[in-house]
């Protein structure tokens, strides 16, 4: 088994439960790994949450912190994936000082190239907001900041898999 | 103010509730759980459930601890005795974060445990109150599950999960912190077993397959060696493993933690592994072809180096937890399940065997261990007493029918070394964790647990005293266990590493210690003390025969050293004699 760190993102189902979020991370930190990004939301299934989490890792660590993840009383089932295995996207928000968008014509074709889309404008300020991969993302960052950002966020990644997961069957076959 | 009354809920039957308190519904969840015992210390938040203890104090009996972290052991030793869930109960705050070394001792070692907090107001939570702390974001990396509860309505549902989780599937401790308006609460409480939690399969399925590859690989297997751990105890599988091992002849060593699954005399017992293990079982741990762990999770202090064990040997490991296959051994075939059935199952599909000329060479290695090891632990011809003549003469008066409490240190693998066990769950010992101060609160839960056995502590005169206030307990509590103490006025493994990988620089490990027996006295348990190996029998003896508690202090030899023992980083089959 490769002995090499590699990116992987971890999907958990689980309970929607106080503290679970704790207890998950918990796993992560008692094994001194940096989580590189951390999603959590309601999944396909009622009342089932879904954690989406990226780490760089060994694929041997990575197995053995699922197993203590499944291991969690209120984890349903964890997977990890390889970015070939998943179709996944970012999201972010960038709020620039509205005379840019004047003055600097360059802006409007950076705007326009990247997919990007204005989410308001006003006097001051307009936001504007991006989707997809994380070197889209990076490469926007970098086209904007030379103009100045006056605040920018990102989400953490949100990922689905090609292949199926089969949840509903699982929590059935709980129930026996 | 109680009332009954009767709801129908449009389904066929009828189901009583009563409207109490949270406070008595704990109490009556507990009943209902079977709990007759449990350990604890009151304070502010937990106040209205000690007051319902009061009440109910004919049906439940609540042991007053002199420290939380006394009553988090006895409940570990109450539970690890007899298999049941055991129980403790704390305050908020300070109360809680006492409770957290037994919680991770349990942990680690698989012992079923609820533990119960008292926790401030919820109109208080996140104001830094009085007594508040954050127990279930502490105890949450060393608990199998835990939950905060803020209404009383929560209170039954969130007990009887406790107790499932606990006891089920690879047990554990679980820990509920309850606000103290959510024990005043009032509600209509009714009661239901916890039968299953959706997200939670505590047995997985045993693959019929594997279970067949497995027992081909033993069949085939010409230097087969099983170690087993605390699965088959914890399984209730010992007359199935008896059976395996019989049946296929294998030679069989344990773990710490397994130890007692059958009797140590057991022809097919070869002792010990792990860095004070015994000679042959590690030894040969590099020599055989097919290596069977039952229940048991290769902790580095069984394995020694990783890199270098039983690298020769196809590996199958039972095992009811997945998420120790492959976590440190690379297994061949991994059977899935709970021992007994696996074991059951594995039964119909073994060969008959004896390995005779494999088991000579365990009985050669056993030679040469005795040689230069156990003949002068047990039979001493210097002046200073050995612990090893301790436990010896202990197996003797006691035929080998005591429950062994131990600390942890040199005794305590000198006891896990020699006691002699002829009944299960016998070797009560922090394992895993390693907590001094263990034994003499878990051998008031074993006893209690037990009366009908002799519970004998074992403890250095280190971790004696990290414990000595529950002498209280025993005095308060007339709980008849019998405590040893093996003094060397050492910190005594922690000395041994000092003499042999630090140049004899001896930091901090020497120890002035109180008049032992003085202190006994004075919680009026009868003592006395030994330095001389003419007194040892008649000591024994004297504390078998007393009726009540008593306290026995054995003067030992000062630097005396364990072996065998594998250094830190070496293989097990480097193990060193002297």
């Amino acid at each position: 088994m490769s002995t090499e760190n590699k990116q992987y993102t971890v999907s958990i189902y689980t309970e929607n439960n106080i503290g679970l979020l704790n207890r998950i991370s918990a796993i992560f930190q008692r094994r001194h790994i940096n989580i590189e990004s951390l999603n959590t939301s309601p999944s396909e299934i009622e009342s089932v949450s879904r954690f989406t989490i990226v780490v760089n890792i060994t694929e041997s660590q990575m197995k053995k912190i699922i197993g203590q993840i499944e291991k969690q009383v209120e984890v349903i089932k964890a997977f990890y994936h390889t970015e070939d295995e998943i179709i996944y996207q970012e999201s972010c928000l960038f709020k620039i000082k509205s005379e840019l968008l004047f003055d600097e014509r360059q802006i409007q074709n950076i705007i326009k190239e990247s997919n990007a889309r204005i989410v308001t404008v006003n006097k001051k300020f307009f936001v504007l907001e991006k989707s997809g991969r994380k070197e889209e993302i990076d490469l926007l960052y970098r086209d904007l900041n030379q103009f100045g950002i006056m605040q920018f966020t990102r989400s953490g990644r949100v990922a689905v898999t090609k292949d199926e997961m089969k949840i509903s069957t699982m929590l059935k076959a709980f129930q026996h | 103010m109680k009332e009954t009354q009767t709801i129908n809920n449009n389904s066929k039957s009828t189901k009583t509730t009563e409207r109490i308190s949270g406070s008595e519904a704990v109490i009556k969840c507990l009943l209902a759980e079977g709990v007759t015992t449990l350990y604890g210390y009151p304070g502010g938040a937990i106040m209205p459930v000690y007051d319902e203890l009061f009440k109910y104090q004919d049906q439940i009996h609540h042991v007053l601890t002199r420290h939380e972290q006394g009553a988090a052991h006895a409940a570990q030793g109450y539970a690890r005795i007899s298999g049941k869930v055991g129980v403790a109960m704390a305050t908020s705050g300070p109360g809680a974060t006492n409770l957290i070394t037994g919680i991770a001792d349990a942990q680690i070692d698989s012992t079923p445990l609820v533990c119960i907090t008292g926790q401030v107001g919820s109109h208080l939570l996140g104001s830094d109150a009085f007594q508040e702390t954050d127990i279930v974001g502490i105890s949450t990396p060393v608990t199998k599950w835990n939950c905060q509860i803020t209404k009383a309505s929560q209170i039954p549902e969130v007990l009887a999960k406790a107790f499932y989780i606990a006891k089920s599937g690879r047990p554990g401790p679980v820990l509920i912190d309850i606000t103290k308006d959510a024990q005043f609460e009032e509600f209509d409480f009714q009661y239901k077993k916890c039968t299953g939690v959706r997200s939670y399969k505590p047995v997985p399925k045993t693959d019929t397959s594997a279970l067949k590859a497995a027992a081909e690989l033993m069949n085939n297997a010409k230097k087969p060696l099983i170690v087993w751990g605390q699965g088959v105890i914890l399984g209730k599988a010992e007359d199935e493993f008896k059976a395996i091992i019989e049946k296929s002849g294998i030679p069989s060593a344990w773990t710490i933690l397994g130890a007692s699954a059958i009797p140590s005399s057991h022809h097919l017992n070869v002792g010990m592994v792990g860095m004070h293990g015994n000679y042959a079982p590690n030894v040969l741990t590099n020599e055989c072809d097919v290596l069977i762990a039952i229940g048991m999770r290769f902790d580095d202090r069984v394995t020694g180096n990783l890199a270098t064990y039983a690298k020769q040997a196809k590996i199958v490991h039972f095992e009811i937890d997945p998420a120790e296959i492959d976590k440190n051994v690379k297994t061949d075939v991994a059977v899935l399940g709970d021992a007994k059935s696996s074991l059951k199952a594995l039964l119909p599909l073994l060969n008959t065997n004896t390995h005779s000329q494999w088991h000579q060479k365990f009985k050669d290695l056993y030679q040469i261990e005795f040689d230069k090891v156990i003949k002068n632990d047990l039979h001493p011809t210097k002046d200073g007493l050995t612990m090893g003549e301790v436990l010896k003469e202990i197996n003797i008066q006691t035929e080998g029918k005591a429950a062994i409490v131990s600390d942890v240190g040199q005794h305590q693998m000198i006891a896990c070394r020699y006691a002699e066990f002829n009944v299960s769950k016998s070797n009560i010992t922090s394992g895993g964790l390693g907590t001094m101060g263990f034994a003499l609160p878990a051998a008031i839960g074993a006893k209690m647990a037990a009366p009908e056995r002799e519970v004998i502590m074992i403890a250095g005169d280190g971790g004696y005293q990290m414990n000595i206030q529950e002498l209280g307990t025993i005095f308060q509590q007339k709980v008849p266990v019998k405590i040893v103490v093996l003094n060397n006025e050492f910190l005594g493994m922690v000395r041994q590493w000092q003499q042999l990988f630090f140049d004899k620089r001896y930091a901090s490990t020497e120890m002035v210690n109180p008049d032992f027996v003085a202190i006994a006295k004075g919680y009026q348990i009868e003592a006395q003390k030994v330095s001389e190996r003419k007194d040892l029998k008649a000591a024994v003896k004297e504390m078998i025969d007393c009726d009540g508690p008593y306290f026995l202090e054995v003067r030992v030899e000062k630097e005396d050293n364990v072996f065998p023992m594998i250094p830190t980083g070496a293989s097990v089959s480097d193990i060193r004699l002297e």
